[in-house]
């Protein structure tokens, strides 16, 4: 390639860029700049970081995990079929784009609003998804009946003592209990993409519980509504000191949209002695059309630290969206009597491919642990379990039940499962079960003879596979998945 | 009611219904008998539209409208419930969601308004009761872990809760002891046995027929009905078999 094409491309990128952002100037060094250039360097680590006005430990802390980041290779051993990627061929940094400004619902995407419509959405919370002029307010209303939703949420929380703001209001607030915890659950040399996170993380979420507490509400509906794009490369870290108890949900069953292709987001979770996690996420990014094209790489560090006697982390997730899941929430039970749970439902339609699953160290002595997983595969997709159940020589008296079962539609789509368990201590009681069925034509032709439409009758029966795992989800989102879960197959059978 | 015209119909290719034709008017009960593999199953089934099912020749009218070009749940939301030889287990998913589920689908297809919860127990808890099923039952997952007679009842309640005009019953009455048999009967008649209804039995034997007496008996062989006649040649076949009968 000659040098003046090269420039041509790169003027032409940039000007995506700079359209993306909707900011008509090139880069330069200047802070008020809004994105990076394309690429990643170590000046791409300090634009991001004084972007976000960070203390200098932080800038170093990234620029170590940079370093680190260059010397790993892109982990290759999941089942998944990924074309390379350039990681100097994508943006880094970008002020959150504007929504497109719209006057009422009828300019909205029809095909959007009839997936709204079918999840149930209420129309005023349409508008704000959608990003209709001035709908906000009105949805805070409309839903919460309520002046402001924000205010009156922060003052409950704060009159608790739990703190929960933006990751980066965090690093300047709070440096000392993030400064304690970030990066001590998943370290930073933990894996490639985790490493990539710690360098270039764009925002997330800090959430502290101080000891004794239980969170007054479920940390969901806030942050639904106030869901901004906290971008590609995000972080959670949340604490739940002695005794202390909360409820948190991801993401929103409503088709998420991003500009950006390649995800990679770092949870951290810690639960001291007696405190109790519960992290949800219902996660419907973008997974590519009916032939495949574009979607959502999704590679996801999530692990909690369960460091205190009988703490508790419960994850559940229903994962519908993306072209690619590569996701493992663990527990690392360290704690005496700590308990580690993984409820998970992966559906995969179309040439969508999902290797998700769970990882439950037991180190401490009594541990316990539940792993649920149930992977839907329709299409041409391919859908993988993999997951590691670990007691350690010194963990006495670990128990784990593991249930994996796989549900298929169609002939040409494929599911896995695989476990790998490694005890070294005697004591340990360890089960596991598995199925592989398909829905049957027996099963679709009773529920239609009695009424029931060919789709209606898949989520139906598909809503029933899943039953364990929805039932863990807070009341409000197992409505929604549960209907998710039908839209994401749609046209999948006959 | 419904009108069978000289209805042919295969299963992988192979022709199993030959020149079938059938008329039940509203109010009537009529069993059809026959012998294994007469193709007893295969009209129900090509009757409830099940995929797989060809039909190759032939026509249904259902109340003056072409059967056979609905799908199964346009067919159900029709009036035609068809009463499976053998129920399926769908795990996770309750009886009384399934039911309610497909009752307000019915509804939504017939331009009608969905019955509310309580209205819908209401009604579940009526029909339950007619065939001494606890509502409890109700609440376990669609026919899993439910032995043969149970399913058999649950059919009965599905069949009571939604209420069709035309029931074709598959060998209802096979797994069934005597009290379940006599149960099964006796809410047959109180739910199907109205003037504006019909039910099509399809049996081996006789002794359902003596808890749901039939209007007309036919005698199903090689894929058409070969004899037709009245209660008394159900107990004629009892004595004296399907080949001298139908001979």
């Amino acid at each position: 390639m000659t040098e003046q094409v090269q420039d041509q491309k790169d003027q032409a990128a940039r000007e995506a860029a700079a359209k993306v952002a909707d900011y008509e100037h090139g880069w330069s060094a200047d802070i008020e700049t809004e994105f990076a250039p394309k690429g990643l360097d170590e000046n791409t680590v300090r634009f991001i970081s004084a972007k976000k006005n960070e203390p200098e430990w932080m800038l170093e802390w990234r620029l170590k995990a940079y370093r680190h980041w260059l010397t790993m290779p892109m982990p290759d051993w999941a089942k998944l079929n990924i074309p390379p990627i350039d990681y100097q061929d994508a943006y880094y940094y970008a002020a959150p784009k504007p929504k497109k400004v719209l006057a009422s619902l009828d300019e909205v995407d029809p095909e959007i609003l009839e997936v709204y419509k079918k999840l149930g959405i209420p129309l005023e919370e349409q508008k704000v998804l959608a990003g209709v002029e001035g709908a906000r307010k009105v949805a805070v209303d409309a839903v919460f009946d309520s002046v402001s939703v924000a205010t009156t949420f922060r003052e409950e929380l704060k009159k608790a003592g739990v703190i929960f703001l933006s990751i980066s209001e965090a690093i300047r607030e709070y440096p000392d209990l993030v400064k304690r915890w970030l990066g001590k659950v998943v370290p930073m040399h933990d894996n490639f993409f985790a490493a990539l996170n710690c360098a270039v993380f764009s925002d997330g979420t800090f959430v502290y519980i101080p000891e004794g507490v239980r969170c007054p509400m479920e940390l969901s509906t806030y942050f639904r509504i106030n869901a901004e794009n906290t971008g590609q490369f995000e972080r959670t870290l949340i604490v739940a000191d002695k005794g202390a108890y909360v409820s948190y949900l991801e993401g929103c069953t409503a088709p998420q949209r991003d500009e950006n292709q390649l995800h990679a987001a770092v949870v951290e979770l810690v639960a001291l002695d007696d405190a109790e996690i519960k992290y949800s996420t219902v996660q419907n990014w973008y997974p590519g059309d009916a032939e495949g094209k574009g979607g959502i790489y999704n590679f996801v560090t999530k692990r909690a630290l369960c460091q205190g006697a009988r703490s508790k982390v419960s994850w559940t997730q229903v994962e519908t969206g993306s072209a690619v899941t590569w996701k493992y929430p663990s527990c690392v039970l360290n704690g005496e009597d700590s308990v580690g749970e993984f409820y998970s439902v992966a559906v995969t339609n179309n040439f969508q491919q999902a290797d998700t699953g769970t990882k439950m160290i037991h180190n401490g002595k009594g541990s316990r642990s539940t792993i649920v997983s149930k992977g839907i595969s329709a299409g041409r997709s391919q859908n993988t379990y993999r997951g590691l159940v670990r007691v350690a020589p010194q963990a006495e008296g670990v128990r784990n039940f593991t249930q994996c079962d796989s549900l298929l539609l169609g002939k040409d789509c494929g599911a896995h499962t695989v476990p790998y368990i490694e005890v070294r201590n005697p004591s340990a009681q360890i089960e596991h079960e598995a199925t592989t069925s398909k829905i049957s034509d027996d099963q679709l032709f009773y529920a239609m003879q009695r009424g029931l439409g060919q789709e209606e009758a898949v989520a139906l029966i598909v809503n029933g596979f899943a039953k364990e795992v929805l039932q863990q989800l807070p009341m409000e989102f197992a409505v929604e998945a549960q209907k998710l879960l039908g839209i994401s197959l749609e046209g999948s059978v006959g | 009611m419904l009108k069978i015209d000289n209805l042919h119909a295969a299963v992988a290719d192979k022709p199993i219904l030959k020149g079938l034709s059938l008329t039940i008017n509203a109010g009537e009960i009529h069993a059809i008998m026959g012998p294994n593999g007469a193709g007893k199953s295969t009209l129900g089934y090509t009757l409830g539209g099940r995929p797989g099912y060809v039909v190759t020749g032939g026509s249904v009218s259902f109340n003056d409208a072409d059967l056979l070009a609905l799908e199964p749940h346009e067919r159900a939301a029709a009036g035609l419930f068809l009463g499976f030889q053998y129920p399926v287990e769908i795990p996770g998913v309750s009886f009384v969601q399934f039911l309610r589920e497909s009752v307000n689908a019915q509804r939504k297809a017939r331009g009608e308004e969905p019955l509310s919860g309580g209205d819908f127990l209401k009604l579940a808890r009526e029909q339950a009761g007619r065939l001494r099923m606890d509502m409890d039952m109700l609440k376990r997952p669609v026919n899993v872990g439910f032995s043969g007679g149970e399913k058999k009842r649950a059919e009965m309640v599905q069949m009571g809760i939604l209420d069709p005009c035309l029931a074709i019953l598959d060998e209802t009455d096979s797994g069934l002891d005597i009290d379940a048999l006599r149960i099964c009967g006796e809410g047959i008649n109180a739910i199907m046995r109205k003037p504006d209804k019909a039910v099509l039995l399809i049996t081996h034997y006789q002794r359902l027929l003596d808890y749901v007496k039939p209007d007309f008996v036919h005698v199903l062989a090689g894929g058409r009905i070969v004899k037709s006649g009245g209660p008394e040649l159900a107990l004629q076949l009892e004595e004296q078999g399907y080949e001298a009968v139908a001979a």
